[in-house]
Parts: C-alpha cells; sequence; structure tokens
C-alpha cells in the first residue's frame, strides 16, 4: 500500500518536474536560468564529492583538476575548427583536434570517460596513501594538471584560454545530467556494491578480514565521481563558452568540499540542496555591494562584502550544525510525511492539548 | 651554470627556503596535535605583514615596536581563530575541522579586502635591511642573512620550548593522545592554545620577514607561500618541526635551482615541486624525517 | 523503492526552481522613449580579488564620466555597477545580470581581458553592445559584433616597446613573461614577433623564462639573463615592481622595459629607486593632451581624487562617453541602433586621444611610451600605429 503510494507520487514529481523543466527552458529569463543551471552543475560537483569522501571515506581534494580535464576535452570537441584557428593565434593547435567537431552528448561522455581514465590513473599509487595524505596527493594532482594546461599552448591554448565554445548547456542538459549522476550513485550506493564500500569507509581493516577488496572498491568509486565530475566541467565549459586554467583553481575545490559539508556528508539530497542554495545566495547577497538606503540612512556599497557573509555563514552551518543541513538521512516520502504528521500534531498541542497518536 | 652563478642560486634558495620553513613550523604544530590542516596559516602570514604596514603608517611605530605589535595581534587573531572556530569542533568529524579551516581562510581574506583595500601596498624596510652586501662574488641584500638567522634562532627557540619546558612535554603528550593526556590533569584547552599561539607568532614573523624581502603586500599574498609551506612541511613529514624545517629548505632550493637550471622549463616549476611531493609520498609516506619522530607535536 | 529516492532529491528542486519562478520580474520592453524614466547602462569591472586594482581605477574614471553625464536624450541614466570578482563564471553572470535583470542597453567593462571574454559571449549571444575600456587582448572583439574596445591592442603594443628597444641600441633583451597571465603571454609572444621582423632574426633575444601567479621570488628567473641590456616584463605592475627591485639587487644595470599593466603609483611605491629610468607603452599622458577634452578632464580628475589620472581611469572615461555618444548619434535606446553608432564612431573627441572604431571593432589610436623619472611617470614619445 505505502510502496504503491510512494511509487505514484515519485511519478507525479517526475513529471512536474519535468513540466516545471521545460516552462523554465522556455519562458524563464536568461538571468535565472543560468543561476539554475550553475546550480546543477555544482550539485554534480557536490554529489561526487559525496561519493568519494561521504560514502567511501577517501579524502580526494582533486575536484578542481578533474573538472579542468572534463571541461576542456569537451570545449576542444566541441568548438567549430574556424573558432579553434581563431583561439590558437599564438601556437596552432594540434593537427588531429583542429577539424574536428563533435556533437554534444559524444563531447561530454568522451570528456567523462577520459577524466575518468586520468583519474583512476592517479588513484592507481594514491589510494594506496590513507587520509590526509591522500588529500594532499590529489591537491598536488589537481595542480600539477593546472600547472601542464597553462604550459601546453598547442593544446589548451595556455592561459589565453578557450572562447567561443558553442554554449549547448541548457537546464535540460544540466539537470539531466545530475538526474543521471544521482540515479547512478543512489544505485551504487543501494547495492551490494555500496554497502561494501560503507564497510570501507567505517572501517577499512575490518571490512578487509570480510572479505572485502578494498582496492577495487575504492577505484570504482573514485571512476565513477570522476566520469561525472567530467561531464560537470564539460556542461560548464558549454556555460560559460569561455575556459581558462584559472578557472580550475584548488579553490574551486574548497568550495566543493564546503558545500558538500554545509549539505551533509552522506546525503545527496543535502549535496544538491546546499549546491543550489550556495549558487542562489551568492547572486542573491549582491545588492550589498551596491549602495541602497534604509530609511534616511544611505549605506554605501562596500565591494567584497558578500563573500565576507557567505564564509561567515559557511561557518555558522559548520559550529552549529554538526552535520549539516541534512545529516546523512536522504529525502522521502515516508520522511516527510512523518514530519507533516508531526508538525500537525504539534500544533494540535495547542489548541487541543496533546494527541497521542 | 658557473660555480659562482652555482652559490648564487643556493644563497637565493636558502634565503627563500627559510621563509618557507617559519610557516611550515605553523602549519606542522597545529596539524601534529589536532590532525587539522589549517589552511587559514598562510593567510595570518598575510595579516601579520599588513599589521606590521599599519603599526609603521598608521600608528607612526618605529619599526621594531611594529613588528612587535605586528606579531602581538597576529597572535592574538590565530588565537581567536582557535577558540571561536576550531575549539567547538573538536569533537567533530575531522572534515568539519577543515571544512572549518577553508571557512575561516576565504573569511580573513575577503575581510582583509574589504578592510586593507584590494590593491598592493609598498612596504618599506628598515634602512639597515637595504644594504647591498657583496661576498666574494655573490651579491645580496642585507636582510638575506637577518631571514636565514632569524629563522635558525626561533627553530633553535622553538625546539628547546618544545623538549625542555612543561607545555613543550605537554605538546608533544597531546600529538600522541589527546583524551589520555587530558587525563593526566593537562589542562588540554590551554596547552592547545599555547600552540595557536606559537605557530601564529611564526606565521606573524614569516609575514613581516616575506614583506621584508618581497615588499609588496596584497589581501591574497599569504596563499601561495601558504601552500607551499603546507608542501614543505608535508615534504619533511608532517607533524615533524625539524622536518618542516629541512622541508622549507628544500622546497626552496628545488624550486630556485629548477628554473635557473632549466630556464626553458621555468613555467612548469609548479608541476615539478608537486611532482617530487607526490613521488616522495608514494616512496616514502610519511616524509623525509617522518619515522625518526624526535619532536613530534 | 529505488525511484522513489532518487525523486525524492527532485522534490527539493521543484521548490527551489518554484520559488525563482515566483520571482521573475515582469519582462520590461526597452524601446519607447517617452514611457521611459530612465535606461540603466551597466558596468562590470573585478573591484575584489586578485585584479581590484585595475577596476578601482577604472571605476574612477567611469564615475567621474557618469557625474557629468547623468542623463543621455533628456533620459536620465542610472548606472550600474557589477562586482566580476575577476573570475571567468562571475563575468559572465555579472553582464547575464546586467542584460537581464538591470535591462542595461549598452554596457561598459571589464579590466583584463579574460573576464572581457567571458562577458562577450553572454552580450553577443543577448544582442547588446559593450565598450571595453581597457582590455587588450585580441580575441575580446575577433569575431564578436557586439563588443567594441576604447583601447588598442597588444600586437601594436608588442610592436611600440620593440621598436623602442631597437632605436635605442639595445641588442640583448631578456623576456620574462607570466605565463598564467593571457596578457602577459600574448605580449612576450608580439614583442618576439615584432623584435625578429625588425632585427631579422632571434638572436637579440638571450632569455625567455617564465613565472607564475602569485610568485615573487624572480631571482633564478634573472640570473638567466646573462649579458642582456634590457628585461622586457610585460607583467602587471605588483609583479614588475618586486622583479625590478630584485633584479637591480643582483647586480642588473640594463633597462626595464613593460607595458600598459605598470601603469600604477604601485610600480614607484614598491619599486621605488630600482623603478627609475624604466621605460612603458601606455594609453595616455596627462602631460601630452592630445585633444581638447584631456585639459579639462585632468582638472576635473585632480579635483575629485588629488591625483593625475592613471590610463585605466582615462579608459574608463572615455568608454563610458563612447557609449553615450553612440546613444545621441543613434538617436534611440534601441541596442541594435546604438550597437550601430557605435561600429561607426569616428574622431571621437576622447581624453586619451582621437577615437575611431575600425572593422573589427578596436580603437585605432597612438601608443605613448612613458619614463620613470624622479617617481612619476614622464611622457617620452608618441607612437602611431
Amino acid at each position: 500500500m505505502k510502496m504503491k503510494r510512494n511509487t505514484i507520487l515519485t511519478i507525479i514529481a517526475l513529471l512536474v518536474i519535468i513540466v516545471l523543466l521545460f516552462l523554465a527552458e522556455k519562458s524563464l529569463n536568461p538571468y535565472y536560468k543560468r543561476i539554475l543551471n550553475l546550480c546543477a552543475i555544482y550539485s554534480i560537483f557536490s554529489v561526487t564529492f559525496n561519493l568519494i569522501f561521504g560514502y567511501t571515506g577517501q579524502f580526494s581534494l582533486g575536484h578542481a583538476g578533474f573538472a579542468a580535464i572534463g571541461a576542456y576535452i569537451a570545449a576542444l570537441l566541441t568548438l567549430s575548427p574556424a573558432q579553434k584557428a581563431v583561439n590558437f593565434f599564438l601556437k596552432p593547435i594540434i593537427s588531429p583536434l583542429a577539424n574536428v567537431e563533435f556533437p554534444f552528448l559524444f563531447a561530454l561522455i568522451v570528456g567523462g570517460l577520459l577524466t575518468a581514465v586520468l583519474s583512476m590513473l592517479i588513484a592507481w599509487p594514491a589510494l594506496r596513501l590513507r587520509g590526509d595524505y591522500l588529500a594532499i596527493a590529489t591537491l598536488g594532482f589537481s595542480e600539477i594538471i593546472r600547472s601542464l594546461m597553462v604550459n601546453m599552448q598547442s593544446l589548451t591554448n595556455g592561459a589565453l584560454g578557450l572562447k567561443g565554445i558553442p554554449g549547448y548547456t541548457n537546464l535540460f542538459w544540466s539537470w539531466g545530467c545530475l538526474a543521471v549522476c544521482i540515479f547512478i550513485i543512489k544505485r551504487l550506493v543501494d547495492s551490494s556494491y555500496g554497502r561494501a564500500i560503507s564497510a570501507v569507509r567505517d572501517d577499512e581493516v575490518a571490512a578487509e578480514a570480510l572479505g572485502v577488496n578494498l582496492f577495487k572498491h575504492k577505484m570504482m568509486a573514485f571512476g565513477v565521481s570522476s566520469f561525472f565530475v567530467g561531464v560537470a566541467g564539460g556542461l560548464m565549459a558549454n556555460l560559460i563558452s569561455t575556459i581558462d586554467p584559472k578557472v580550475f583553481l584548488f579553490t574551486l575545490t574548497y568550495q566543493i568540499v564546503g558545500v558538500t559539508v554545509m549539505g551533509g556528508m552522506g546525503s545527496l539530497t543535502g549535496s544538491v540542496i546546499s549546491a543550489s542554495l550556495y549558487t542562489i545566495f551568492l547572486e542573491a547577497l549582491r545588492p550589498l555591494e551596491s549602495q541602497f538606503t534604509i530609511g534616511s540612512l544611505t549605506v554605501p556599497g562596500i565591494p567584497g562584502m558578500r563573500m565576507v557573509i557567505f564564509s561567515v555563514l559557511l561557518l555558522m552551518v559548520i559550529l552549529f550544525s554538526r552535520k549539516g543541513l541534512m545529516g546523512n538521512t536522504e529525502f522521502s516520502w515516508d520522511g516527510l510525511f512523518r514530519l507533516f504528521n508531526r508538525l500537525r500534531s504539534k500544533k494540535g498541542e495547542g489548541s487541543t492539548g496533546g494527541d497521542e497518536s | 651554470m658557473t660555480f659562482d652563478s652555482f652559490l648564487q642560486n643556493l644563497a637565493n634558495g636558502i634565503s627563500l627556503g627559510s621563509l618557507y620553513a617559519l610557516i611550515a613550523i605553523g602549519y606542522t604544530m597545529v596539524y601534529g596535535i589536532l590532525r587539522l590542516i589549517n589552511f587559514a596559516h598562510g593567510d595570518l602570514v598575510m595579516l601579520g605583514s599588513y599589521f606590521a604596514f599599519y603599526g609603521v603608517s598608521m600608528f607612526f611605530l618605529p619599526w621594531w615596536a611594529a613588528f612587535i605589535f605586528a606579531i602581538a595581534v597576529t597572535a592574538g587573531v590565530g588565537v581567536v581563530m582557535e577558540k571561536v572556530a576550531y575549539r567547538p569542533l573538536r569533537e567533530f568529524p575531522r572534515i568539519n575541522l577543515f571544512t572549518a579551516a577553508v571557512a575561516v581562510s576565504f573569511l580573513l581574506e575577503n575581510l582583509a579586502i574589504v578592510i586593507f583595500g584590494g590593491r598592493p601596498k609598498a612596504f618599506s624596510r628598515p634602512p639597515f635591511l637595504d644594504k647591498m652586501l657583496n661576498i666574494g662574488s655573490i651579491t645580496f641584500v642585507s636582510y638575506t642573512p637577518i631571514i636565514i638567522g632569524v629563522s635558525l634562532v626561533l627553530f633553535v627557540g622553538l625546539i628547546l620550548i618544545i623538549n625542555h619546558t612543561k607545555a613543550g612535554t605537554a605538546m608533544r603528550a597531546l600529538s600522541k593522545d589527546i583524551e589520555t593526556t587530558g587525563l593526566m590533569g593537562v589542562n588540554t584547552n590551554k596547552i592547545i592554545m599555547f600552540a595557536f599561539l606559537l605557530g601564529s607568532c611564526l606565521a606573524a614573523v614569516g609575514g613581516i620577514l616575506w614583506a621584508i624581502k618581497f615588499p609588496q603586500i596584497n589581501p591574497l599574498m599569504g596563499v601561495m607561500p601558504g601552500l607551499k609551506a603546507f608542501v614543505a612541511a608535508v615534504l619533511g613529514g608532517i607533524g615533524n618541526v625539524g622536518g618542516a624545517m629541512i622541508g622549507g629548505l628544500l622546497l626552496g632550493i628545488v624550486e630556485i635551482m629548477l628554473v635557473a637550471f632549466f630556464p626553458s622549463l621555468s613555467g612548469y616549476r609548479d608541476a615539478f615541486s608537486f611532482s617530487i611531493l607526490i613521488l616522495l609520498l608514494l616512496f616514502r609516506p610519511t616524509g623525509i624525517m617522518g619515522e625518526v619522530q624526535p619532536e613530534k607535536v | 523503492m529505488l525511484l522513489k529516492r532518487i525523486l525524492n532529491v527532485g522534490f527539493a528542486l521543484i521548490m527551489i526552481s518554484a520559488v525563482l519562478l515566483g520571482c521573475t520580474p515582469e519582462a520590461e520592453e526597452p524601446g519607447e522613449i517617452e514611457e521611459i524614466e530612465e535606461v540603466v547602462i551597466g558596468v562590470y569591472e573585478p573591484m575584489t580579488g586578485a585584479q581590484a586594482a585595475g577596476g578601482v581605477q577604472t571605476m574612477q574614471g567611469v564615475d567621474l564620466a557618469y557625474a557629468q553625464k547623468d542623463e543621455v536624450l533628456g533620459v536620465p541614466i542610472r548606472m550600474v555597477l557589477v562586482d566580476n570578482r575577476g573570475d571567468k563564471a562571475e563575468s559572465a553572470t555579472a553582464m547575464t545580470r546586467l542584460i537581464e535583470q538591470e535591462n542595461a542597453i549598452a554596457v561598459v567593462g571589464s579590466y583584463g581581458s579574460s573576464n572581457s571574454m567571458a562577458g562577450g559571449e553572454v552580450s553577443e549571444a543577448a544582442g547588446v553592445p559593450v565598450m571595453g575600456c581597457s582590455p587588450t587582448n585580441p580575441l575580446v572583439t575577433e569575431g564578436k559584433e557586439y563588443y567594441f574596445r576604447a583601447c588598442f591592442i597588444d600586437p601594436f603594443q608588442g610592436r611600440v616597446m620593440a621598436k623602442y628597444a631597437t632605436e635605442h641600441d639595445i641588442e640583448k633583451v631578456a623576456i620574462i613573461q607570466n605565463i598564467s597571465q593571457d596578457y602577459s603571454v600574448g605580449l612576450a609572444a608580439f614583442f618576439k614577433q615584432s623584435w625578429v621582423e625588425l632585427t631579422g632574426s632571434e638572436e637579440g633575444i638571450v632569455s625567455e623564462t617564465s613565472y607564475q601567479d602569485g610568485d615573487q621570488d624572480f631571482t633564478a628567473q634573472l640570473s638567466d639573463i646573462g649579458d642582456a641590456q634590457a628585461i622586457f616584463a610585460p607583467g602587471y605592475y605588483g609583479d614588475a615592481a618586486l622583479l625590478m627591485k630584485q633584479a637591480r639587487e643582483m647586480g642588473f644595470t640594463g633597462l626595464f622595459m613593460g607595458t600598459d599593466a605598470w601603469e600604477a603609483p604601485e610600480l614607484v611605491d614598491i619599486g621605488g629607486d630600482s623603478a627609475e629610468g624604466a621605460v612603458f607603452s601606455s594609453h595616455y599622458s596627462a602631460e601630452a593632451a592630445t585633444t581638447p577634452a584631456s585639459a579639462p578632464f585632468v582638472e576635473a580628475f585632480r579635483a575629485e581624487y588629488g591625483e593625475a589620472p592613471s590610463a585605466m581611469a582615462a579608459l574608463g572615461y572615455d568608454a563610458y562617453m563612447l557609449v553615450i555618444d553612440a546613444i545621441e548619434r543613434a538617436g534611440s535606446f534601441d541596442r541594435e541602433a546604438i550597437r550601430d553608432a557605435m561600429a561607426a564612431t569616428e574622431n571621437f573627441e576622447g581624453v586619451t586621444g582621437y577615437i575611431t572604431i575600425n572593422e573589427i571593432g578596436d580603437a585605432v589610436k597612438d601608443a605613448v611610451v612613458l619614463e620613470v623619472q624622479n617617481g612619476e611617470f614622464k611622457y617620452l614619445s608618441t607612437v602611431s600605429p
């Protein structure tokens, strides 16, 4: 009975989302569309970080570098030959890449796959390290990738960056990729594989003693996560239409970690909510930086206030909620109804003096 | 490359390296006790140089008073940071502590932008640090021996504190096991605060010396030295004070030598430094001094 | 079960999009002059982050221009400044915000070519004319119908400095570039190109080295310059000042050459005596007033800020005035008409010189060569394209 109810609700919700996305894509002002797109992209970053750290317990700080790989591959594959000629005016691009142009889907998948392969090559030796040493090694790899991108001018155009990327990303692509990403990660986490992965997180030694192949599971989680980081990088390149190595500084990784912790380690729902709030908040705080008037008092705009307030908020969330916004719980219909009932009974308490059902 | 220019580059490398070392020691002390990568440490370096700058330009203090003022205020910021942002999180999962450090770092940088302004400022050296010296064929400015000397003195002083004072013994005990040490009657909070105080003082000294060597200060100046010093701390074996010193010197010399010996590859310098770090981690995960653990704070 | 859990997440998204949908303002139609109470001119500049200095300087000029000219075609102007933090993604969002939220009919900005390139992709798609103040990278206007600029471009600047070097009997030069800045990498390449054209070979370039963003120690790069008579270091002023100081400390006695990003008082504050005698190309000098508009501008600027205007400020002023000029000539607030008028700009009397926009969208104008003398930027010569 309950199962059936939940399935129906789920299908309705799905339809509503699709309709909403359709409406949004058609009629929403491009500014809001851009923010919604960014929400989805940051959500993918955050959800994938959650898979590696929240579920698997591997502290990897390589997100920015992996996103850079995906972004550059997707950009180079979708750029038209004419735009490439314009871009690479200092040093010509290496020949096989100069004359190719591929559809977006192909570029995203190739970008994701190559990111996964490269990240697994990195993970293969690095995953032998534990805890903070893994974090340091992956942070180092991320900076190495960026340094190579700055220097390999005939492949990446160096610091000049790439421009004129077609800009295929729209709400269907970004939220669609997020949906696929969540679907696959959730499936992975709920499978026997996923339980093994969580066992690795909770106690590596015990898990190994029980016959869990640690290495295989870590690699798997790493590969899946990196694939989607690469895809998100590709989405980002095609959203901004121009990228350069500075976009993928290690501070991007820090932001992703912050967002994920705010949402709650081990909660995909939390990651999505937190990433969306983060993106929307930064934009919503913009008026703080321009002059505004309260009554007769005119407050001059202070550039930078936005980031100050954001850092304080981040600190507050971490200080006052140990487990982030969602802890490690996911949204569920049952949970929603429970919450609903609880609220109703609380209201009842006020008027009728308590209801113990 | 001639022998002379090798010596010249070595001198430059040592002077850069001792700055990395000073900053790295702060990282390593905090990590040793709390297992926290305190990414805000680099921003304390920035604050140290700004406070010294304002001490001279705004309060018209003589340079030595300005430096003491800067060290004191920076140490204050470090202690407040520990008390407000890190202490409440000590029982939490470590990722929270790490994120708190990231948040504090963002906050300090952005506050600096809002308060000090985004434009770089010129830091004026005390005149006696601005003299050209020659030893044989090597040219350097008088701040170079001062930087190296100050680093050495502080390093020796720190080793003495750690090994020969009560607080130092307590710090070493904490780095082994916080809980047990607390049960044995050590005031954990006080000792951790003391470690932050020491680390922040060193960061402030590092910041002042950094600004003397590179007399341009800006709100983001701590980011790269912070990251490099962190690499140095890991190279030396994080948690180990002597290792941080060695790691810092090594990184400084390697960075300078790489560029000096292979000028055409100078753009790849950071890729090289990080590759060395990763290779070292793979073959010796605990860093150069990791196993010996004499002064594990 | 599985499907259910996934969709759980979706629910949160509905809430968020619903909130966003709810706050979409009614679309306003720009165009009808008689109905309009105000027009919006957008500005996006890096007011925070690593490039804040450039953005702040530019805004001094833009603010002054706005104070002098706050209405056009009889309608008051509202100027909206959005900070792009010197970041690509933020620049694109900033431009979108100006166009969609603020309904800007034209935009001014941005310092930093990479910011302008990100903004340019958005303005191009939306069909909004933009007047760049100081982005000098050729890619900014290349292939863009709606992006123009009030300044010259890097290949010209590289040629100016290469020419200066060869004319002053410099036979051996070292290039030190910031490899993480597009600006620096481009200028180093253009300088080299012109050098080869002028001298016939690469032989005179005795050393080419790189550093990265955030670097402050250039001693290793400087140990490679050998017997060079000059160092060409096209980076931002903060780096350049440190580099000059360290070069002098290492015993280098030759000439320092740079480009327009050197023009900031901090070059002298930080560089001190080491900066004396350094030469660099720039857009403008208050000493060599080229048009009748220059002198009053310098006077007004001094009255407002108590200092001589920098090139960035002068270009910010010109960019804003160029937008006003285009709107006046277009005689309407139609973005398309303003674009056409901007493209047709000819001999506009700017404070930085007479400005004519060429078919690519770049200003064709002279460059000046400045020298540091007693801590001031002194005018040396003017070089025509």
